[in-house]
């Protein structure tokens, strides 16, 4: 899968700023910075992580700045990430 | 016939048995400069070194400060800076609140010239070190009702008090606003500085427009003024409409606002000659405007605002929807320039607003206020203080001092705030306990406290929302999930004082 540098979201409060690059090495290596982060770290790690893998990106780096961004957001983001990184329109199925 | 010279004899005799001396009036000399000479000499006149020194000051006191100014104050960080280099340490800060502005007090803690703080809030940089163990005492946290009845108890004794002051006379006679053409500040009412002016051992007034005596009708008498400072800066006016001040356009607040002045209107209190205050909110700012066309519309007046006094309130005042203005901190320009100039906006200290041992202070009397809330719990208590990460971001205000002596106590605060849920099991810090609070207004839904079951029912009668505290706290559970525990540490960083001078809650550090 062809896999280039991308972003998503804002640093507006209540929303993401998601970017994904790619990795030579398996597996998400997620790099989380949020404002809620010893509240919920975990939960927006594992939310990421499952939007990746549910889309089949299994390998990359993902670096987050998260303001306070419900999983509905941070769902919307990594996935729009994601479509921009691999060119691949997962709405268009 | 009886002479001067001949009653001698019988005035020393007088003079002996009330063990008094014998008066001679014709030793004095008169001071024959002109008046408006002489008072640019007044004893009262000092640099802040010179009053530092003469005031007494030594390791260990106490010193004060108020917080008109807010996040424009200078005076803090002035006279500290000046503390530190004279050497002094050890000190007892007890401001009446502290904002972003006092970041730098952290070096004054580091090399202990601080060691100890008394406030109603802190923010910014200097909260985030104090609540990951800066300092080895907890800082003391009180109401503005609460500092004020421990400053006239004894509780919190004050040895020099740094009262900023945007004019004084050479003797004393000071004002949160100057009426000379060299204004240089305008804070309009000093109320949280007046119970330090009044029972303060020494006080010193810094002042950036040194006016000619006599600076009436004055604020503060020189009658408790022991030395007067003249500084370049006492602050910044444009900031004290800044920190927890906003007029919000944010429609969540604008919603939250317009259910607010809902509750009021159908609550029972909304009758001709109630009375009202307002927080420092965004919603709850708002809702002033909100109940305005209803006073209108039904031709109903308040008799009295307090607070907290906003240019939503003067307007209101005005045009004479409000009798009477009670001010003990103006929350903007405009405000503090009504204070100045309308004799029915009258400024009142911390204790006549809202101390609970004063059976005439405000708060008594009021039967309306409209608070915010950082989080409220399913057992109505209220955190104003701590960020629900454990950092201390807030100030108890008049929280609790308001909530607890209204007749009716309105909290506005949204559901949740980003990811933050506003409505929980159990607040991070108690600051207002649940049995002076009433109704907390959210978007999803406003809650009676089951105390107040009349009250349930006239907003129900009226069509309004009335729902369940445990279900606004599931529902905000639904949205965002269960947040992980905080990482708390053993170390006792803050003391929560309850408006009775008892301990109420305590804060712990949080450990990165």
């Amino acid at each position: 899968m062809k896999f280039k540098e991308s972003f998503a979201g804002t640093l507006e409060s209540g929303d993401i700023l998601v970017r994904l690059l790619p990795s030579d090495k398996p597996g998400l290596t997620i790099n989380l910075e949020s404002t809620v982060a010893y509240q919920f770290g975990s939960q927006i790690k594992s939310v990421i992580k499952e939007t990746l893998e549910n889309l089949g990106i299994e390998s990359a780096v993902v670096d987050v700045t998260d303001k306070g961004a419900l999983d509905c957001t941070i769902r919307a983001r990594v996935t729009a990430a994601a479509v921009r990184a691999t060119g691949k329109d997962v709405w268009a199925d | 016939m009886s002479s001067i010279k001949e009653r001698a004899a019988l005035v020393e005799k007088a003079a002996e048995k009330m063990n008094k001396g014998v008066s001679h009036p014709e030793n004095l000399v008169k001071n024959a400069a002109s008046r408006m000479e002489l008072q640019k000499e007044s004893p009262k006149l000092a640099t802040l070194e010179e009053a530092i020194r003469r005031s007494g000051l030594k390791d260990g006191m106490t010193i004060s400060f108020h917080h008109h100014f807010r996040g424009g104050d200078k005076v803090v960080n002035l006279v500290v800076a000046k503390l530190a280099e004279m050497g002094f340490k050890n000190l007892h800060l007890a401001a009446s609140s502290l904002s972003d502005v006092h970041a730098p007090l952290i070096q004054h803690i580091e090399n202990g010239v601080i060691t100890k703080i008394s406030t109603s809030g802190l923010r910014g940089e200097l909260a985030n070190r104090i609540s990951r163990g800066l300092m080895e005492e907890p800082v003391v946290f009180r109401s503005h009702g609460g500092r004020g009845s421990a400053i006239a108890a004894g509780d919190l004794h004050i040895d020099v008090a740094f009262l900023g002051a945007s004019s004084s006379d050479p003797l004393g006679n000071a004002c949160g606003y100057s009426r000379s053409e060299n204004a240089k500040s305008i804070c309009g009412s000093l109320g949280y500085a007046l119970p330090d002016a009044q029972y303060a051992d020494k006080v010193v007034i810094l002042t950036d427009d040194l006016v000619a005596y006599p600076n009436t009708p004055n604020s503060i008498s020189e009658r408790q003024v022991d030395y007067v400072v003249e500084v370049d800066s006492v602050g910044d006016s444009s900031k004290i409409s800044s920190g927890a001040i906003r007029d919000s356009k944010n429609p969540r607040d604008i919603l939250l606002a317009q259910k607010a002045a809902k509750v009021i209107i159908n609550s029972g209190y909304f009758k001709d000659g109630f009375s009202i205050q307002t927080g420092t909110g965004g919603a709850s700012l708002a809702a002033v405007k909100y109940i305005r066309q209803s006073m209108i519309d039904r031709g109903i007046k308040a008799s009295f605002a307090l607070g907290g006094i906003t240019a939503h309130m003067v307007k209101l005042h005005e045009e004479g929807l409000i009798d009477r203005l009670i001010d003990v901190q103006s929350f903007d320009k405009v405000a503090a320039e009504s204070l100045k100039n309308d004799i029915m906006h009258k400024e009142v200290s911390a204790n006549e607003y809202a101390s609970a041992d004063e059976p005439g202070s405000a708060v008594h009397y009021l039967d309306i206020v409209i608070l915010s809330a950082l989080e409220v719990d399913t057992k109505f208590n209220v955190n104003v203080l701590v960020g629900s990460d454990g950092i201390i971001r807030g100030a108890i205000g008049g929280h609790p001092d308001t909530a607890a002596d209204s007749a009716l106590s309105i909290i506005v605060c949204p559901l949740l705030r980003g990811r933050i849920p506003c409505v929980v099991d159990e607040v991070t810090t108690l600051i207002t306990p649940g049995s002076s609070v009433d109704v907390i207004v959210t978007e999803y839904g406003i809650a009676v406290n089951p105390r107040r079951p009349e009250l349930a029912e006239r907003l129900r009668q009226a069509g309004l929302d009335v729902t369940d505290i445990n279900i606004l706290k599931e529902k905000a559970r639904s949205i965002i999930g269960d947040a992980s525990p905080l990482p708390f540490g053993d170390k006792v960083v803050g003391v929560v004082m309850n408006r009775d001078g008892n301990v109420m809650d305590v804060i712990k550090n949080i450990n990165d």
